[in-house]
């Protein structure tokens, strides 16, 4: 299990700047259980942005969007419409976001935070990763993240430490920050790289008090 | 004359790199402060390098101080995080400390302490950023300081970049920086004058001082090390077969780097020795170079 929440109205809709059309995806796992991704928050999420002014040229709620083969799959009889999109609203976890930025060739806008639950995973397995860390970048990194695609978790751009590609910590492993670079020029947008990324709220990667006030957390404790 | 006005009166900078020992013993770093004071324009002292635990720049910045150098104070994220970075730079200030070198830092995994937990809480941009803020009076939260900082950044670029991505993203990162407050660049190793002037023409628009990393060659072994393992560093084989020919090492490899040195004199601002246990050598290299 995964938890989310929504990101602020406003940062989903800076996010979509400049897009008119877009597709909007759910996912039926985690995201439907936090109540920021699942049938009745896509639903909520067409309302709203038809209201401000956006087209929408579809929607789909898949279970999971961490499942690349199945996001493929699933949204091939959907291709037209999101052909028509500028880009896909993804309402779900970093993961789910990565896996369908990974799956699909269009921009992908993370419509939610992943919230720490201090490590605890469970999701499908891919090669996807997030650190949960309640304020996504996604948005600036053309789906991938920064923080587990970089060994150092540089979020303002590549270190100068990679060789033909690779990190220069092991040779078998992709520099981060080029597959960003790649990702975003074939997308059009290596625009978003130039942009200054503020020191990160590192104290939001700390499962927050009410979590652990939950019965569940309480119960994983104790058992 | 310290570093900032010799860079803004338009001169030829030199400066050189003095890397701490492990221990307490600094005979050799004063030794080393004597032989290049009055040669070099400033002298970096590295944090740490190649995350090996050694003497702190800091310190070592404020003896090369006493002995009448200008240190430049190279800050790495790797190891503290923002209320290291910040505290570390308003003692800095307080001994004196002017220039200051913001980077990301080596992985620990590739040093003495392999498991270090890596910190890397800001980045190389954002630490610079940190410093303009210091600079203005201000903590990087908006609390106001009582006495303010008066530091000249820099920042490090990687001219060598092999693929298309990693040559733009050392671009765009360059610009980010000079954004975020660097005010003069030193890179990585040059070997090939065409790349570094390709390099330079790029960055033409960005009007920053860019001086030229100079790593003098110890052997060809060295060379070939340097190729395959330090990413952005390519020694051509006409030098590799030249130190390997030499009778005297030394003698060539501070031939060789003498006129790296006189061919960058036209294309960019200053060099920046880093000389990796031949810091004694730093005065011949210059000697040789006419400097």
């Amino acid at each position: 299990m995964i938890v989310s929440e929504q990101k602020p109205w406003e940062e989903i809709l800076g996010g979509l700047d400049g897009d008119n059309s877009i597709f909007i995806l759910g996912c039926n796992g985690c995201a439907e259980a936090s109540g920021t991704g699942g049938p009745v928050q896509v639903k909520e999420m067409k309302s709203k942005l038809e209201a401000a002014g956006k087209k929408i040229t579809g929607t789909m709620v898949i279970d999971f969007l961490c499942e690349k083969a199945l996001v493929k799959s699933r949204l091939r009889p959907k291709t037209k419409d999101v052909e028509a999109a500028d880009s896909i609203l993804v309402m779900t976890c970093g993961i789910g976001v990565q896996a369908v930025s990974a799956a699909v060739n269009k921009v992908c806008h993370p419509a939610c935070n992943t919230i720490s639950l201090g490590g605890s995973r469970g999701e499908w397995k891919g090669k996807e990763r997030c650190l949960e860390c309640g304020d996504c970048l996604l948005d600036y990194t053309g789906g991938i993240c920064p923080l587990t695609a970089c060994t150092k978790g540089l979020i303002n751009g590549a270190c100068g430490g990679a060789s033909n590609g690779k990190c220069e910590l092991a040779p078998e492993k992709d520099c981060g920050w080029e597959l960003i670079y790649e990702r975003l020029k074939g997308l059009n947008q290596l625009d978003k790289l130039s942009r200054f990324i503020a020191p990160k709220d590192y104290s939001k990667m700390m499962p927050d008090v009410k979590t652990m006030a939950t019965s569940l957390w309480a119960l994983e404790q104790t058992s | 004359m310290s570093l900032q006005p010799l860079l803004e009166a338009g001169k030829f900078v030199v400066t050189a790199e003095v890397g701490p020992l492990k221990g307490t013993d600094t005979t050799e770093i004063n030794e080393i402060a004597e032989l290049l004071r009055g040669r070099v324009d400033a002298a970096n002292v590295t944090d740490q390098q190649s995350s090996v635990m050694r003497l702190g720049s800091l310190a070592t910045c404020h003896l090369l101080k006493e002995k009448g150098l200008d240190p430049v104070f190279q800050l790495t994220c790797r190891d503290r995080n923002r209320l290291a970075l910040q505290s570390d730079l308003l003692s800095a200030h307080v001994l004196g400390i002017e220039n200051v070198l913001a980077i990301t830092g080596d992985l620990p995994a590739l040093g003495d302490h392999p498991e270090a937990k890596p910190v890397y809480d800001l980045d190389s941009v954002q630490l610079l950023w940190v410093i303009k803020r210091l600079n203005e009076g201000y903590d990087m939260n908006g609390n106001e300081l009582q006495g303010k900082p008066n530091f000249f950044p820099g920042a490090v670029v990687n001219p060598g970049a092999d693929t298309e991505a990693a040559f733009e993203l050392q671009l765009i990162k360059m610009e980010k920086k000079i954004e975020a407050g660097a005010r003069f660049f030193q890179t990585q190793a040059v070997y090939d004058i065409d790349t570094f002037a390709r390099f330079m023409k790029r960055v033409e628009g960005f009007n920053i001082p860019v001086l030229a990393g100079i790593i003098p060659l110890k052997s060809a072994g060295m060379a070939r090390y340097m190729n395959k393992k330090v990413a952005g560093v390519f020694v051509p084989d006409e030098l590799i077969n030249k130190m390997a020919e030499a009778e005297d090492k030394a003698k060539t490899g501070i031939e060789i780097a003498a006129n790296i040195i006189k061919e960058l004199r036209d294309i960019c601002h200053g060099v920046h020795i880093m000389a990796i246990g031949w810091e004694k050598k730093v005065p011949e290299v210059l000697d040789a170079a006419g400097l």
